[in-house]
């Protein structure tokens, strides 16, 4: 009995009408794909991407090459050279570089910053076309930060009641 | 009942520390005890080799005596120990205790860490952590204090000052300069000078590392990297011949700063600024990347090869007879070693390492010292012959003055007032013409004493006049231990070979120990080691008196180097053939020479230095040569192989030493110069190698010259000598085609001009002892 009842619906192919159901009643649900580049899922205000150093509203930069990120990074992405800057005297870096290829995106350099200067921004979508080009300087570092810094500051402000 | 021994050594009591059974000697403190069983108590004014000042209260312990609690926790730094005594660092009385304390030592300190030098080297922040209260609970103004410039070799922040007072401590104890000290009280306390002038002792550096907060920090090294991205290299200091152990600490292969490393023979805890800050000399702008040959009057880099075939080539274009190799007495064992075997089969003797002593006529071979430097601190008496010792060998200088501290009497016989940081229990200060007379007086009073005065030296014994001051000082040397220390104004004098006859004399007339500095980092090495003139050579001075057609340099720098600069230049200048191992060209090195080599210096290359007590200390190799140049005996190692001579077929430093042979030790001759009269009414050149600029690494020290002891180059003289010539302070005059100012020193004595040697304007002048003329500009 049990496998005439097989024979027929095998037979009248319902799996397969079955299975074109669903795939029908998928066609009138709304769409999951997104439209990338064009269009963003919603990211967190916590995510991690490109780097940026930041400055105070005054125009100075914040990092004072405490060095901590550098100490703290377990990729060891960070390199760092310091000395009394030019004029003022004041500790600052000479060089801050971030090799893209060995960095992990773990955030740890933001969350040691004792003056949050070096923050991940949620820019993700860059690329290199040359070699050499996947350590960014300070100085590209300053201007991703300047390029960035309402929203920067924006995502820190909604944070930092939990920091 | 126990296993605890019950009878102990008179001078020994036995105290309980955490539970610990221990003896110490009676005296001693609480906290030497826990230290020397590794119980840790949290200290910052406590420091081992400073007085005890007990002012931070951060090694408060609770002590039981007897069966009963002291009611009170009590300093562990300031409670001597008795029988029977129990300590107990972590009760919890004495935890509260250390606690509070940390919180209060916290009021006042800025928390700014993260731009503080000191950060992940600080003693502050390493108790807080173990000790601090995570959230402050103060909230009042914190104290702020202005700085002051204390000179360019130590930052100041005193706004960290936790008032621990081992800076002052040091200056006053150590360095016995007073230079530092406490004004205000209570919260108002800052240590400082007051006036606001640089620290100038020798020694400055040493209260950047007892400073246990980022207060007093490196200046040469302010903000250039933190602690933990240094590699420390051990290495030796090499700028004296006491050869001071030291931590080489290095990122990338670049030697960033310098820090002592103990040892209680030789430098204890201490280094000298001259072997902190010369580091920055490796560095200079004049540094030697590549090899570099002379073409028809033009400087061109060179690859190795060229450069090594040409210098061949020069080398056996000239005569082994007509070939001079005069080597650095800094140089290590093995260059030294290498550049024997080198003389042998080029077939020269001239070979010598003694370039700033113009008396050589008793062969002069250094030896070690007969009273250890470990031993100096508890001499009783102590003659120093020609030597400004705190600027020749500062570390030495402290052992003296420790000496000096327990009543040990110091006389000096030296041809200008130098400064002391001690009183001198009698001087005599005279021109350097009449060094060698007033050697003789005392010389005359040890005889008058009963010594009988070897043949050489009897006639000119017997023709001094002595006084009470001579027979004061003889009668002090034999007394108990006392040391004859000969310094280096006396081995470069012109009269040299009488200056240590007499003082040898006098060292075995009074039973005293006589120490001869050598003059230069590893002076003695290489005299042990056959660096010397050898049968039938010439001697640095006769090789420049006699010039040869070609010469070796290893490691010199003319003409600064040279006793003698203008003779050295000339001697050079003519010769067809010169081949130099430097590390910088300078113009003068351009000028003479026809290929130049460079090489590594002590802290990029492996090698091995005999100090003062013989004691042989390798060094290997911590940081990177810049470039092509290359460890000294590697270039040696391939210009011999390419001359095809014996001796140069190792591979390795293991190769190279073992063929390094112990040669008897040479014997130094007994000759005696003859006998200069001095001329009335001339004035006499005294010439001393100024502290920071010894050699050519220390003249490139930018920090170290920039300090006030590094004086500009100046004729000094005295009020009265500059009064019968005319001159007034400020004056320029005119020595030997070179302008310089006249400086009014009372510490000149009457006949003598003193122009400190080895700057670019003096080098080339007249050698010490040589008379002066001065014309006015």
């Amino acid at each position: 009995m049990n496998r005439i009842t097989e024979y027929f619906k095998s037979l009248l192919l319902i799996e397969l009408f079955k299975g074109m159901g669903l795939t029908l009643g998928y066609m009138f649900k709304p769409k999951y794909t997104v439209r990338f580049p064009m269009e963003h899922i919603p990211r967190s205000n916590r995510f991690r991407g490109l780097h940026a150093l930041r400055r105070y509203p005054n125009g100075e930069e914040r990092c004072i090459a405490c060095k901590l990120c550098e100490a703290v990074c377990p990729a060891l992405a960070i390199t760092i050279d310091s000395a009394p800057r030019e004029g003022d005297g004041q500790r600052r870096t000479t060089r801050y570089d971030i090799d893209l290829f060995k960095c992990i995106f773990c955030g740890f350099c933001e969350e040691s910053c004792p003056v949050d200067s070096i923050v991940e921004t949620s820019v993700m979508e860059y690329h290199f076309e040359q070699r050499g080009q996947n350590v960014v300087t300070k100085a590209q570092l300053l201007a991703i930060g300047d390029r960035f810094e309402p929203e920067i500051a924006a995502a820190r402000a909604q944070d930092a009641a939990y920091r | 009942m126990s296993a605890q021994p019950t009878t102990t050594a008179p001078d020994l009591v036995n105290i309980e520390v955490d539970g610990k059974p221990t003896q110490i000697r009676k005296g001693a403190m609480i906290i030497e005890a826990a230290d020397a069983i590794g119980v840790a108590i949290p200290r910052f004014c406590y420091h081992r080799k400073l007085p005890i000042a007990a002012n931070c209260r951060m090694c408060l312990v609770d002590v039981e005596m007897g069966g009963k609690l002291m009611p009170k926790p009590q300093p562990a730094c300031a409670t001597p120990v008795a029988d029977g005594m129990k300590v107990m660092t972590r009760s919890d009385k004495a935890l509260k205790f250390q606690k509070d304390v940390m919180e209060f030592l916290l009021i006042n300190h800025p928390l700014d860490c993260p731009i503080c030098d000191q950060g992940g080297e600080c003693e502050l922040q390493d108790v807080a952590l173990g000790y601090g209260r995570s959230v402050s609970r103060y909230t009042e103004r914190k104290r702020t204090i202005a700085d002051e410039n204390i000179g360019p070799l130590v930052a100041t922040e005193m706004t960290r000052c936790i008032q621990c007072t081992r800076c002052v401590r040091f200056t006053s104890e150590i360095a016995g300069t007073y230079e530092l000290g406490g004004m205000n009280r209570g919260e108002n306390l800052q240590i400082g000078t007051y006036i606001g002038k640089t620290v100038e002792t020798e020694l400055s550096g040493n209260i950047i590392d007892v400073c246990p907060v980022g207060a007093l920090t490196n200046k040469p090294f302010q903000f250039k990297a933190r602690a933990w991205e240094l590699i420390a290299r051990p290495s030796i200091a090499y700028h004296d011949a006491l050869g001071s152990n030291l931590w080489l600490h290095t990122r990338r292969g670049e030697v960033l700063r310098t820090v002592p490393r103990d040892n209680e023979s030789v430098n204890e805890c201490w280094l000298s600024d001259r072997d902190r800050f010369s580091y920055q000399g490796l560095y200079a702008a004049d540094r030697l990347h590549a090899p570099e040959i002379k073409r028809n009057g033009q400087w061109q880099q060179a690859s190795w090869e060229e450069a090594l075939s040409v210098a061949a080539e020069a080398l056996k274009s000239v005569p082994g007879s007509e070939l001079g190799i005069l080597a650095s007495p800094a140089a290590t064992n093995e260059e030294g070693n290498l550049l024997v075997r080198l003389a042998r089969g080029l077939g020269s003797a001239h070979v010598d390492h003694r370039l700033r002593q113009l008396d050589l006529s008793d062969r002069p071979v250094v030896a070690r010292f007969e009273v250890p430097v470990a031993e100096v601190s508890q001499v009783k008496g102590a003659l120093l012959v020609g030597s400004d010792l705190r600027y020749e060998m500062p570390l030495l200088n402290h052992r003296l003055h420790q000496a000096v501290k327990r009543g040990a009497k110091v006389y000096t016989i030296n041809p200008a007032r130098f400064g002391f940081n001690y009183a001198l229990a009698g001087e005599a200060i005279v021109s350097p013409a009449a060094l060698v007379d007033a050697l003789l007086a005392l010389a005359k009073a040890a005889v008058a004493d009963g010594a009988s005065a070897p043949a050489a030296l009897a006639d000119a014994i017997d023709g001094a006049q002595h006084d009470e001051g001579d027979r004061d000082a003889i009668a002090v040397l034999k007394a108990g231990k006392a040391v004859v220390i000969l310094g280096e104004a006396a081995a470069t004098h012109p009269q040299a070979s009488w200056l240590r006859a007499v003082a040898r004399f006098i060292a075995q007339a009074t039973g005293a120990g006589y120490n001869e500095l050598p003059v230069g980092a590893n002076a003695l090495g290489l005299g042990q080691g056959g660096v010397l003139p050898g049968n039938g050579g010439l001697d640095a001075q006769a090789m420049l008196a006699q010039p040869r057609k070609g010469y070796v340099l290893y490691g010199v720098e003319p003409p600064h180097d040279f006793a003698d600069g203008a003779k050295a230049l000339a001697a050079l200048g003519a010769a067809q053939a010169v081949v130099a191992f430097s590390a910088y060209a300078s113009p003068a090195l351009r000028e003479v020479a026809n290929v130049i080599l460079p090489i590594a210096l002590l802290p990029e290359t492996d090698g091995t230095l005999v100090n003062v007590d013989g004691l042989a200390q390798s060094a290997i190799a911590g940081a990177k040569a810049p470039g092509e140049a290359r460890a000294g005996w590697k270039v040696l190692r391939a210009l011999g192989g390419l001359l095809q001579l014996a001796g140069f077929e190792f591979d390795d430093l293991a190769g190279l030493r073992e063929g390094i042979t112990e040669r008897p030790q040479p014997a130094h001759g007994t000759t005696l110069a003859p006998r200069q009269p001095s001329a009335v009414g001339t004035l006499v050149r005294l010439a001393t190698w100024p502290i920071y600029r010894t050699d050519a690494v220390l003249r490139r020290a930018t920090a170290l010259n920039a300090h006030p002891i590094n004086r500009p180059a100046a004729v000094r003289m005295n009020a009265n000598d500059a009064m019968h010539q005319g001159l007034t302070a400020g004056a320029q005059v005119r020595v030997a085609d070179t302008l310089l100012a006249v400086a009014i020193d009372p510490s000149v004595p009457d006949g003598a001009v003193w122009i400190e040697a080895a700057h670019d304007l003096t080098a080339t002048l007249p050698p010490y002892g040589a008379a002066i003329t001065l014309s006015k500009a």
